[in-house]
């Protein structure tokens, strides 16, 4: 038995808002579950599998999942599941799905209202519950720990990362969707007081509102679609979660799964998510992409991070890239945890 | 144009209750007593915090060694204000700190008394907290390393920590959707909204997105404050913050012109003589305390009207 074929087939996500919408987020849903399903030439009674990623303590509700199972019509019933992370990893689910040839179609959706409570906080909780959350270390300074180990040890510079953060709100201009975009001066970035040293405002991700949607469908269903990109690969790995454990300078977990999905040599995109400007370095070196690979062509996290869909609108702007024909092979970076702790490859081809 | 949705503050709260396990009980019980333990793994290295499986072998760890109270920062940054539960509520560094005798960082506050003190390399110590409870709180912070001895550690006690508390509080801003802002302030009206799904025509009450159709509602329909009860439950348990005392009844209550039951209160008759069909009216409190709110209605009571037959609301189970 062959393994299926599986593709991308529709796209579609919520403009990045720094506060939009109910903390439900059915009404932000709707829209983009049917501009996904026109894009795929789908209708919601077609698919197959539904699958989302979302947390309740984003916006301090339970059963947010559920309540968001409203904006399908879940009537007759579904197939439906729900993973607490960010939905580039209810993709791979959904995509294991089509593999095991339980599903033909199947349509992945994040959402979140990230601005309900103080995000950097909330975010204190995934971190170990014994000895490091019950310090309420935030977010951002969390990220300032390995961008200081990172510019220690000469992998990065603060201009580096400005310059990092120029290129994508310049990029991000092109991006109906961001939140943040335009151009600016790397030494006016510089100028900038610190958030958390060595990060300034440009260096962190804002906070955003938003949501995205997905479609995958397999072999001869996808053939059907007007447009497609064919997931290559697509693999996640995991790195310790004591921040201590490891070294925070390098990211094993994210060269592994690019290896394990079979990143090719020849990329032409890339899109990373990486929420502060020194993560995009260190993947980029993690994941060996070269000068020639463009990056972030969307303008990235940096210009426009919902949680629980930054991830997966990052496989969507790369499977864009390769359905609109501006790219042969794409690949699209999910990450989830503090620090670039887990890392998700997916590889996308035109074929 | 609509007014803009309706918001308010949600606080929540709950204090976590976790076991410890062997290696994380001897670490908690060893800071109560001013002590730091390390896991030493088959290769030989000290972690701390202490690991409890050897990441390479795979096996229990069951060795644990003291280190010293002092230490390198490895890595740090600059907190200017703050966040509610840290360590400190004045401006502080966090820093990940390799204590003298391990060769994992732990994470913590440094009291550093001003951002130009902090640096990759700097000497700290331990700053134990006076009342200590088996938590990783015992440690208050680090601090500058004066050079100052240490009181000495307190001797084991017979009574191992096996538990800790964390309470976590989290603040947010509650915003509802568009519908269901329009019903709250129809409720502070004394109205009851409902809206229409334009596919299979049912009217949710409160309004939202048809969940048998994915599509949003749109069409405005008044519902009346009477009712059919569908189904109830009669309330036996106490729990905190309960309003009535038990025995009482939390029925669904399927309103005339709606096709979808609200949750309220029957008052008026014995827990024991709801029943199912059973016809109720809206108990509305002085116009006067209205707001946007579903406790507008204190509860429903019995109309005295004949019992509504299943067959009429059996749908709306």
């Amino acid at each position: 038995m062959s393994t299926p074929e599986v593709a991308v087939i529709g796209f579609a996500q919520a403009p990045c808002l720094p506060s939009a919408g109910t903390t439900s987020g059915v009404e932000t849903l709707v829209p983009i579950f049917q501009r996904a399903l026109a894009a795929a030439g789908l209708d919601r009674r077609e698919v197959d599998f539904w699958c989302s990623g979302s947390s309740d303590y984003l916006a301090g509700r339970a059963f947010s999942f559920v309540n968001a199972v409203d904006a399908i019509g879940a009537y007759p019933p579904i197939c439906e599941s729900h993973v607490e992370m960010d939905a580039a990893w209810a993709f791979y689910e959904a995509y294991v799905k089509i593999l095991a040839g339980e599903a033909e179609t199947a349509l992945v959706y994040g959402f979140g209202k990230s601005s309900a409570g103080l995000l950097r906080r909330v975010l204190a909780l995934q971190l170990d519950p014994y000895v490091t959350a019950p310090l309420w270390p935030d977010s951002v300074s969390v990220a300032a720990l390995q961008a200081r180990f990172a510019l220690d040890a000469g992998i990065v510079t603060e201009r580096a990362m400005a310059e990092v953060a120029a290129r994508s709100r310049a990029d991000a201009a092109a991006n109906p969707y961001a939140q943040i975009s335009g151009v600016f001066k790397i030494d006016e970035l510089l100028d900038a007081p610190y958030l958390a040293d060595p990060l300034r405002a440009h260096d962190c991700a804002p906070v955003s509102d938003g949501a995205a949607a997905l479609v995958l469908a397999a072999g001869e269903r996808a053939r059907r679609q007007p447009r497609r990109a064919w997931i290559s690969g697509v693999a996640h790995r995991i790195d310790p979660q004591g921040l201590g454990e490891r070294d925070l300078t390098r990211v094993p977990s994210a060269t592994a799964a690019a290896e394990a999905a079979g990143l090719p040599g020849d990329l032409d995109v890339a899109e990373l998510h990486a929420p502060f400007t020194h993560q995009e370095l260190l993947l980029r070196a993690a994941l060996g992409l070269g000068d020639r690979v463009r990056i972030n062509p969307s303008g990235g996290a940096l210009c426009g991070n919902p949680m629980f869909s930054a991830g997966l609108a990052r496989i969507g702007a790369a499977a864009e890239q390769v359905m609109s024909g501006r790219a042969r092979k794409a690949a699209g970076h999910a990450t989830s945890g503090p620090a670039l702790q887990q890392n998700l490859v997916c590889v996308l081809e035109a074929k | 144009m609509d007014a803009p949705p309706l918001s308010a503050p949600l606080n929540i709260g709950f204090d976590y209750t976790r076991s410890l396990g062997p290696v994380l009980s001897r670490f908690m019980t060893g800071l109560r007593e001013r002590r730091v333990l390390g896991s030493r793994t088959a290769d030989g290295r000290v972690h701390v915090p202490p690991l409890e499986y050897d990441p390479v072998t795979h096996a229990p760890v069951t060795e644990l060694v003291g280190v010293r109270p002092t230490g390198t920062v490895r890595s740090w940054t600059w907190t200017d204000r703050p966040l509610d539960g840290q360590p400190l509520d004045r401006p502080f560094g966090w820093a990940l700190i390799l204590l003298d005798g391990a060769d994992t960082a732990l994470l913590h506050a440094v009291d550093a008394g001003a951002r130009d003190r902090m640096h990759t390399g700097l000497r700290v110590r331990i700053r134990w907290a006076a009342q200590r409870s088996g938590h990783i709180r015992d440690i208050e912070c680090f601090e500058p390393d004066s050079g100052e001895p240490f009181p000495q550690a307190e001797p084991d006690s017979a009574e191992p920590v096996t538990v800790m508390t964390t309470p976590i509080r989290l603040s947010y801003t509650h915003t509802t959707s568009a519908d269901e802002s329009r019903y709250l302030r129809a409720l502070a009206e004394g109205r009851l909204l409902g809206q229409r799904c334009p596919v299979c025509h049912k009217v949710y009450v409160p309004p939202r997105v048809c969940p048998a159709d994915g599509v949003p509602t749109q069409e405005e329909v008044t519902v009346h404050d009477h009712g059919t009860v569908t189904t109830f439950c009669v309330v036996n348990v106490p729990f905190a913050g309960q309003r009535l005392e038990p025995p009482y009844v939390v029925a669904q209550i399927l309103l005339d012109g709606a096709d979808i039951p609200i949750p309220h209160l029957i008052v008026g008759l014995p827990a024991d003589q709801v029943r199912m069909g059973m016809r109720v009216a809206a108990v509305w409190r002085d116009p006067q305390s209205w707001t946007t709110t579903p406790e507008n209605i204190a509860h429903f009571r019995p109309t005295g009207e004949p019992d509504s037959p299943y067959e009429s609301y059996r749908e709306h189970l």
